[in-house]
């Protein structure tokens, strides 16, 4: 077994441990906290009897780690429980949404990727020159910028005043895609100029970074044109970077889609947590914090194992 | 002073100062009461109300001075919070080394594995959503941040002769880290500072925003883009004021940050 393989098969079964102690970390952030569970979900005016019910169907009198490890198993065999404000099925409730989100994202990532990639290369080939120093402006702006205000700034000028693209982001199964692309086109945009900003310094880093090596010189000295080193030279030695910064920015889509989603009420993810969080409907919060921890680690792990896999040195081994 | 200071620090630093006395001030500034109903709803920016009135018919720029005054503080004291704790903190690692060291940061590395959103979401679902709880939980997820950095400069800190010096006259821990380390460690974690508080600024609009953050009719920025937002649709661009703030606000702090970690590079042994 070569050292890129081990290393990689440490790095799983680092990413599977860790997502085992994050199950007991958000287990552990809804139940042991102080305070009455049943209480603050019933407020200051519930009746005695209220709560005792409530206490018994969350199963607070059980000791906790029989409790924790009663939802573990279960999380294991794909039952994520029942919903306490309308006890339905939380993983049925979940799969339509989940896709609807990964439909969301994946046309975000498709958009924002390339197009961050490009600029990257765009603002090095023009380092310090104007088209460089613009996109830096554009992007410290963008960072400092909440993202719900760009989603409504977007809503505003090119939804309501352009009229063109739909404010509330609706989507249902009987829709073709042409439509559903419409309907999410303003999310998608948005999304991507959240994830742009970051994604395009970081490439343009990891290619400056390479441009400063003696190959690259050489390059130079033989007359080639800079478009033509850039992308036969520098590119090429920038993948591994760039891909790590690509999943680290799919990481973040996937935090950034929960605020998405509530400011054009698309039926995702996002929306559902943030309801059930609202509604303080305990099971549902954990299978949704898990399930978004477990895509936020998983993307890192990827970022981690591609550069592993990319490293010639521990490709080749001696 | 004033003239090697560059233009985008000025006017980071004007904005912040006026940001920062209009929250002291609120009450004074305000022309009507922060939860006063003096108008129709939505009506259009006038001489009696400069920004126009909000989904109840509130005078807007009261809303967002008190707003400001809210979020500003709010960030203010989770800043602090997760400072002190994650300072404290990362000293502490360094100093103690050995299993103290590796316990504290695999934990750090748990707690920071989880996208830091959706823990607070997590957490907020069980926790009654007052004020002290908000600042208590953001500051602490924060702090996971403030710690990494913490002990990676104290851990370089730590090795030089004068540290080694005051040990072997015998001080205790809580002098090494508050005399010797605390001082050489400033200057790196000042800079840092900034871009934690726009961060806060950011994290808790969008609690607010998102419902789970300041409770009406307490009014914070991105509780009034969340009262406002529905009239968006019919063109009405109440909801993009307190956003604008927001923006500002994260973009001046980002400014005189940048300043102040170039002015301080040199203090920092070269590791800027």
């Amino acid at each position: 077994m070569g050292p890129a393989l081990r290393l990689v098969a440490q790095r799983l079964a680092l990413g599977l441990l860790l997502l085992l102690m994050v199950s007991v970390v958000i287990f552990a952030g809804t139940m042991i906290l102080p305070g009455d569970v049943a209480q603050s979900i019933l407020g200051q005016s519930a009746t005695p009897e209220a709560l005792a019910n409530l206490r018994e169907e969350l199963g607070v009198n059980d000791p906790a780690l029989t409790r924790y490890f009663e939802w573990l198993f279960g999380v294991f065999r794909g039952d994520l429980g029942t919903a306490l404000t309308n006890n339905q099925d939380i993983l049925t409730s979940i799969v339509g949404r989940m896709q609807n989100t990964l439909f969301l994202a994946f046309w975000a990532a498709l958009i924002s990727v390339p197009l961050a990639i490009f600029l990257g290369l765009l603002a090095v080939r023009y380092r310090n020159r104007w088209p460089d120093k613009l996109i830096s402006a554009v992007t410290l702006t963008s960072i400092s910028i909440p993202e719900f205000l760009i989603g409504y700034v977007l809503m505003y000028f090119i939804g309501v005043q352009l009229g063109w693209a739909p404010t509330v982001a609706t989507v249902y199964d009987g829709m073709s895609l042409g439509e559903k692309l419409h309907a999410i086109a303003l999310p998608v945009a948005v999304l991507t100029l959240v994830v742009l900003a970051h994604m395009m310094r970081m490439t343009r880093a990891a290619i400056l970074n390479v441009m400063q090596s003696a190959y690259v010189e050489t390059a130079e000295l033989k007359g080639l044109t800079m478009f033509k080193i850039i992308w036969r030279h520098a590119f090429p030695n920038s993948i591994a970077p760039i891909v790590n910064v690509v999943m680290l920015n799919l990481a973040y889509l996937v935090v950034g889609v929960v605020v998405i989603e509530v400011v054009f009420t698309y039926p995702g993810m996002g929306q559902y947590l943030v309801d059930h969080v609202a509604k303080r409907d305990i099971p549902v919060v954990q299978a949704c914090g898990l399930i978004f921890a477990a895509v936020y680690i998983g993307l890192n792990m990827v970022a981690d194992i591609v550069s592993i896999l990319s490293n010639p040195r521990l490709r080749h081994p001696k | 002073m004033i003239a090697n200071t560059p233009v985008s620090a000025l006017i980071g630093l004007f904005l912040m100062a006026l940001y920062f006395l209009m929250a002291i001030f609120a009450p004074l500034i305000a022309p009507y009461g922060m939860a006063e109903v003096v108008g129709g709803v939505w009506e259009p920016a006038s001489a009696n109300h400069l920004l126009g009135t909000d989904n109840i018919g509130r005078d807007l720029l009261t809303r967002m001075i008190y707003g400001g005054r809210t979020t500003i503080f709010i960030a203010t004291a989770a800043t602090l919070v997760s400072f002190t704790t994650g300072s404290v903190l990362g000293f502490f690692a360094a100093v103690a080394g050995g299993w103290v060291d590796q316990v504290l940061s695999r934990f750090v590395d748990l707690i920071m594995s989880i996208p830091t959103l959706i823990f607070a979401l997590v957490v907020l679902s069980v926790m009654p959503v007052t004020i002290p709880v908000l600042i208590v939980v953001m500051g602490l997820l924060d702090s996971t941040r403030v710690y990494r950095l913490a002990r990676a400069v104290a851990v370089d800190i730590e090795v030089m002769d004068f540290v080694e010096a005051a040990r072997l006259r015998g001080e205790k821990t809580r002098w090494i880290i508050f005399r010797e380390i605390l001082p050489n460690a400033l200057s790196p974690l000042v800079a840092e500072m900034g871009l934690r508080f726009i961060f806060m600024v950011l994290f808790v609009s969008t609690l607010s925003f998102l419902g789970l953050g300041v409770q009406p009719p307490a009014a914070d920025w991105g509780g009034i883009v969340k009262e406002n937002k529905d009239g968006i649709v019919y063109g009405i661009g109440a909801a993009l004021w307190p956003a604008v703030a927001i923006a500002t606000l994260a973009i001046s702090v980002n400014l005189v940050a940048d300043w102040v970690l170039n002015r301080t590079t040199s203090l920092k042994g070269g590791r800027g």
